[in-house]
């Protein structure tokens, strides 16, 4: 499973792991804004994604949020663990908390995601 | 032209801070929505012992010979219910019987009572108090400044007491005593908002970042935690209790929200009486009704569906982490559906499957019969 810096971020708090098939999930940053996850919607194995439409949802005792896809791809495989026990997101958002994995169809749109650096300059002043 | 509102900050707002609470703006109040998280303040209360900064409610006291009278006339409960130490949950009704406020009246002394009203409607409440006293002996003040207030909850706040409070443990449910702590008048009731026995305590500011620590420190061997407002609205809302302004308004009758022991029709007169035995008679349009999902999150504003059609909406809905399932609470056309009648609530554009359910949705302590002495 990745480490923090082995990920790229997407403005709306997603990490991907880039490869053939690019697993997906929420930032430590996110899941700790979101407060305790208790439902996860994911899509569906063969779903199509358009980079940055939603594509899950994640709700929390407080609110539901959506999550945006980070790139445009085909879904391959959805973790089923997350579905049935969404604190996973809370516990272990880099690991055990990943949510769907993914076929890229246009490598070059991960150039424009954030590096873990630029990641925590940008949640830095956001908070600003 | 514009207008700026400064945000209200409670004697406990840095104390909050310190304890990590996440502060949010809450109806012009800054509040802490949460501290360790939902979750773990939900189970803390309902297992052990929580602790929340309620500062926000509004203490109106009436006093007078005709105190009395004046709650008497503008509530649909009866206030013979509260002799002196005890207290009464209550709907403020306007003439067409629908909620002023939802309030706990407590008789402190034959002439005195304290009415502790909701923070939105503090003001308001006043007013009304006083445009229906006429020439009543009484006199309505507004002491919602004077005061913080705090709510100690859950299962092990009794033995928390034990040493600091020994005349409260006595206490029945919405029992009351007046108390001097650290050398100030405080009112010290058993009541709450989260269905579970404990506290509240309305003190003056001056003592209450002292109360608070004191509080925390009592509550250590039992693990207490400062909760915030989202599980103070998870415990309310399994508890089946009412929040103002979201659940219940001027516009919706004590009836129509299914608390029908609220209303005693038989005390003698009081405003809106007319219309609630109309309605006793008759029957009411609309109810609010419980419901629980089989999957998904609800939230306020979901469209409840039966048989295809759409037959209300969520007032208030949630996640129960107690049930570990989404519940609501809605107005529902017809009102006088059965526990575990099918129904549909719209998550998201989808829709999830539902039933009614009995009310409360859980039982937590404070429905023991025979707390206290």
């Amino acid at each position: 499973m990745p480490k923090p810096e082995e990920v790229k971020y997407t403005k709306t708090h997603e990490w991907v792991h880039l490869g053939a098939e690019a697993a997906v999930g929420i930032s430590d940053h996110a899941q700790h804004e979101m407060g305790d996850v208790v439902f996860v919607e994911l899509p569906k194995v063969g779903q199509k994604l358009e980079k940055e439409k939603p594509c899950a949802v994640v709700e929390s005792v407080k609110s539901a949020f959506d999550i945006y896809a980070p790139v445009s791809g085909e879904v391959t495989a959805v973790n089923d663990a997350v579905t049935g026990d969404p604190a996973l997101l809370n516990q272990a958002p880099l690991e055990g908390g990943w949510m769907f994995k993914m076929k890229p169809s246009n490598p070059a749109e991960g150039e424009t995601l954030m590096t873990w650096t630029a990641y925590q300059d940008f949640v830095k002043q956001a908070a600003h | 032209m514009s207008t700026t509102t400064t945000i209200r900050r409670t004697a406990l707002n840095e104390t909050m801070r310190k304890y990590g609470g996440k502060m949010v703006d809450f109806h012009g109040w800054e509040l802490p929505i949460q501290f360790a998280g939902i979750l773990k303040e939900h189970e803390a209360v309902r297992k052990s012992a929580g602790i929340f900064d309620v500062s926000h409610m509004g203490q109106v006291f009436v006093t007078g010979a005709d105190a009395f009278t004046l709650l008497q006339k503008t509530n649909a409960n009866d206030l013979r219910k509260a002799t002196p130490g005890k207290g009464v949950y209550s709907h403020v009704t306007n003439p067409a019987a629908g909620l002023v406020d939802d309030i706990i009246a407590f008789c402190l002394s034959a002439d005195r009572y304290l009415v502790i009203v909701n923070a939105t409607t503090s003001t308001k409440d006043y007013e009304w108090f006083k445009s229906q006293a006429g020439k009543m002996r009484v006199t309505v003040e507004n002491k919602s400044d004077d005061y913080s207030m705090i709510a100690i909850q859950g299962p092990s706040v009794p033995k928390m007491f034990e040493t600091f409070a020994p005349e409260a443990l006595k206490l029945p449910r919405f029992g009351i005593v007046e108390k001097d702590i650290m050398g100030e008048h405080c009112y010290v009731s058993r009541t709450g908002y989260t269905g579970e026995d404990g506290f509240e305590i309305t003190a003056p500011h001056s003592i209450i970042v002292q109360l608070w620590e004191d509080m925390m420190e009592l509550g250590k061997p039992y693990g207490i935690v400062p909760c915030g407002l989202g599980a103070r609205d998870t415990l309310r809302l399994e508890s089946g209790y009412l929040l103002y302004g979201q659940d219940v308004d001027d516009f919706h009758t004590t009836y129509e929200t299914g608390y029908g022991w609220v209303v005693s029709l038989d005390k003698g007169d009081f405003i809106g009486r007319g219309i609630l035995a109309t309605q006793k008679a008759e029957g009411v349009k609309r109810r609010l009704t419980g419901l629980t999902l089989t999957g998904g999150v609800p939230r306020p504003g979901c469209k409840i569906f039966m048989d295809g059609k759409q037959v209300g909406e969520l007032a208030s809905a949630t996640y129960s982490p107690t049930l570990k399932k989404g519940i609501g609470v809605g107005y529902i056309i017809p009102p006088d559906l059965k526990p575990g009648a099918p129904l549909e609530v719209e998550i998201h554009g989808k829709r999830v499957k539902a039933e009614v359910s009995r009310m409360p949705f859980y039982k937590g302590t404070a429905f023991n019969k025979g707390i206290g002495a």
